[in-house]
């Protein structure tokens, strides 16, 4: 797939510079092992942030030449644009019915027809945007600061806390991540704030597994024995010396979690326990309308149906991209 | 080999303790008043003192739970609230019809999926690969009631080859229930499709690329033999855990397929219960899954264990 056409397409300039400053190289312990601790942390650092600027840039050139990454963001802004303004864009009232256009067919004046409270299907595509928009990239993100610093924790001091915190994470995961957050979320009542809340605290115990990984094996490299040496605090450590070297990890992590979590708030909203009514929302609408499928009101649901694949899809071909560059 | 398997039990069962304790923090804990919830904001205090006291749930609660914990290992699931009967009595036949869709999904999803992985390695970076990895990738990520509508709207609205509901009216013979059943399996064919054909595919390019391979077939074997003899037997292992593993996945994914085709299985009793706010069989059906799901990663393991023989015999020394 893209994976190898994009590594392929830029395998020259990336192998033409990385020979001269490639970190791993001088994090090599034969080759910092040659200069006193000291002195060889000062230079490592010195040519780490010269280096990584230099293959971020070239990270950039790479997802630019991918499709699937332009694909993707195409897709993906404009649902943020809807989201943003999509009150603005719409042609009719996303909330307020007409009282003569009950569930009517897609024609002139409604592109995708009306729904069976007479509202303009279209609208409430453009708008539904907004709210699933707002919460699952919050839920995301509390779900990767949380499983960053889980996983920090976890991996850098090993031992009782890792092993009991590792069991946890197992006993959730036995279950699927819908389940999970339709059992937390059933038991304390929907609400955006605790779907956010919900979806970060199982997402955070997923990502710390990866992030928990990626710490394993920098824990026991020299830059950070030098910091040890330095006597610098654990928590120095952890977030200063450890975390801009997993950074890589962790942004895939975010964007393929961004997918699981649009894909887990349609879900619930589906069921009844996500965005609630009548604020315009893709999942809350097909679950509003489907069983009106057997008298054939198609529109209704199809075109919210639509815009959710659309925007997973774009945000998958994202995150794959991501993936392909960063993790080579 | 069999500490391997003792010990690979225990975990698991350390694993279903810990579970079933989540599970109760959430549906007994975190609700608050169950009584209030069930008789709601207008009901008389004294009331919901009365009905919590007959639901157990003003005793403290570790009694609470070794009650609901000790209850379940005599195969007592609770009493649903809505129903006012047994869980047991609601939960395994809606268990066994969530798993007669759930073979149909898997019988589909199977051969399919290790069929476009194997077929995406042979031809690996060219257009059948490409497109096999970003069909799967698109089909995988999808929620499955989106891709249901879609499918409903298609080939139940449109084309008339299925019908809208997944619920054969009674005395329906097996071939025509099968017939109610593929369009509800094919939305979770296509989330496990991905997952499997990934693995396939990589376990595939590893084979390929190995030196024994490469030997076949300097040695002359004939290519067919090649692929089948060298490459799938070593290609198609790592895809069995995956396919066990995907089981619990497709359970979760049975929620939504049931409640969207009205089918009458675990995933719609969940729903049900938890709509009504009936907790004891919304915590089994969920305790359920979990069991279903450790059930088949165990097996996984075992069965990875039992065919791999490099494994073999390295717990064997």
């Amino acid at each position: 797939m893209s994976d190898e056409e994009a590594i392929d397409g830029a395998a020259t300039p990336v192998a033409a510079k990385i020979p001269l400053e490639d970190a791993p190289a001088l994090r090599d312990p034969a080759a910092v092992g040659l200069v006193p601790a000291a002195a060889g942390g000062v230079v490592v650092v010195g040519t780490l942030d010269g280096s990584s600027g230099t293959i971020r840039r070239e990270n950039l050139r790479l997802l630019l030449h991918s499709p699937a990454f332009l694909i993707g963001t195409v897709i993906l802004l404009w649902w943020i644009v809807c989201a943003l303004f999509g009150k603005t864009i719409a042609p009719y009232n996303p909330v307020a019915g007409s009282l003569t256009a009950f569930n009517e067919a897609p024609s002139g004046a409604h592109w995708f027809g009306t729904d069976s409270l007479g509202r303009d299907v279209l609208s409430r595509v453009i708008v539904g945007a907004r709210e699933i928009l707002i919460v699952t990239p919050l839920a995301t993100l509390l779900g990767t600061v949380l499983g960053t610093s889980i996983g920090l924790i976890q991996g850098y001091f090993r031992g009782r806390v890792d092993s009991f915190s590792g069991r946890l994470v197992d006993a959730v995961l036995a279950l699927p991540i819908v389940i999970v957050a339709f059992l937390f979320v059933v038991a304390l009542g929907p609400s955006a704030p605790t779907l956010i809340i919900v979806i970060g605290l199982v997402f955070g115990l997923l990502i710390s597994r990866t992030v928990r990984t990626a710490v394993l094996q920098e824990r026991d490299l020299d830059y950070i024995a030098a910091a040890r040496l330095r006597d610098e605090s654990n928590t120095h450590i952890m977030f200063v010396e450890i975390l801009p070297n997993v950074f890589g990890p962790i942004l895939v992590e975010f964007t393929v979690r961004l997918g699981y979590a649009i894909f887990t708030v349609a879900t619930l909203s589906f069921l009844g326990f996500g965005i609630q009514p009548p604020t315009p929302d893709w999942g809350a609408d097909i679950a509003n309308s489907y069983q009106y499928l057997g008298a054939g009101y198609w529109w209704e649901v199809l075109f919210p149906a639509l815009a959710i694949a659309s925007l997973v899809v774009a945000i998958n071909l994202i995150a794959d991209s991501i993936e392909a560059v960063v993790i080579q | 080999m069999p500490r391997y398997i003792l010990k690979r039990l225990g975990l698991a069962l350390l694993t279903l303790v810990l579970l079933s304790l989540i599970i109760f923090f959430a549906g007994s804990v975190l609700p608050g008043n169950p009584g209030r919830a069930i008789l709601g904001p207008f009901a008389s205090q004294q009331a919901v003192q009365i009905l919590n006291h007959q639901l157990g749930v003003d005793r403290p609660l570790v009694s609470q739970y070794w009650t609901w914990v000790t209850g379940i290992l005599h195969g007592d699931l609770g009493t649903s609230t809505q129903f006012h009967l047994p869980v047991s009595t609601l939960l395994f036949p809606a268990l066994g019809r969530s798993l007669k869709l759930a073979l149909v999904a898997f019988v589909i999803v199977v051969p399919l999926s290790i069929l476009g992985g194997v077929l995406a390695a042979l031809y690996r970076g060219r257009f059948v690969d490409r497109s096999i990895s970003v069909t799967g990738l698109s089909l995988t990520s999808v929620p499955e009631f989106v891709s249901g509508v879609v499918l409903i709207v298609i080939f139940a609205i449109g084309l008339k080859w299925f019908p809208v509901t997944a619920n054969p009216p009674p005395g329906t013979s097996p071939l025509g229930q099968l017939h109610y059943l593929i369009l509800p399996a094919i939305p979770l064919v296509f989330v496990l499709f991905g997952y499997i054909a990934r693995m396939a595919r990589a376990g595939t390019i590893e084979a390929l690329d190995s030196d024994y391979v490469r030997t076949a077939v300097l040695k002359g074997l004939p290519e067919s033999v090649v692929i089948r003899r060298h490459v799938l037997r070593n290609s198609l292992l790592p895809t069995i855990t995956v396919i066990a593993t995907q089981t619990g996945y497709l359970i979760g994914g049975l929620v939504v397929v049931e409640t969207l085709f009205n089918y009458p299985g675990l995933g719609r009793l969940i729903v049900t219960a938890a709509n009504n706010k009936d907790f004891p069989t919304l915590e089994a059906g969920v305790l359920v899954i979990g069991i279903v799901y450790l059930g088949a990663t165990l097996i996984a393991d075992i069965l990875y264990t039992v065919l791999n023989p490099r494994i073999r015999y390295e717990q064997a020394e």
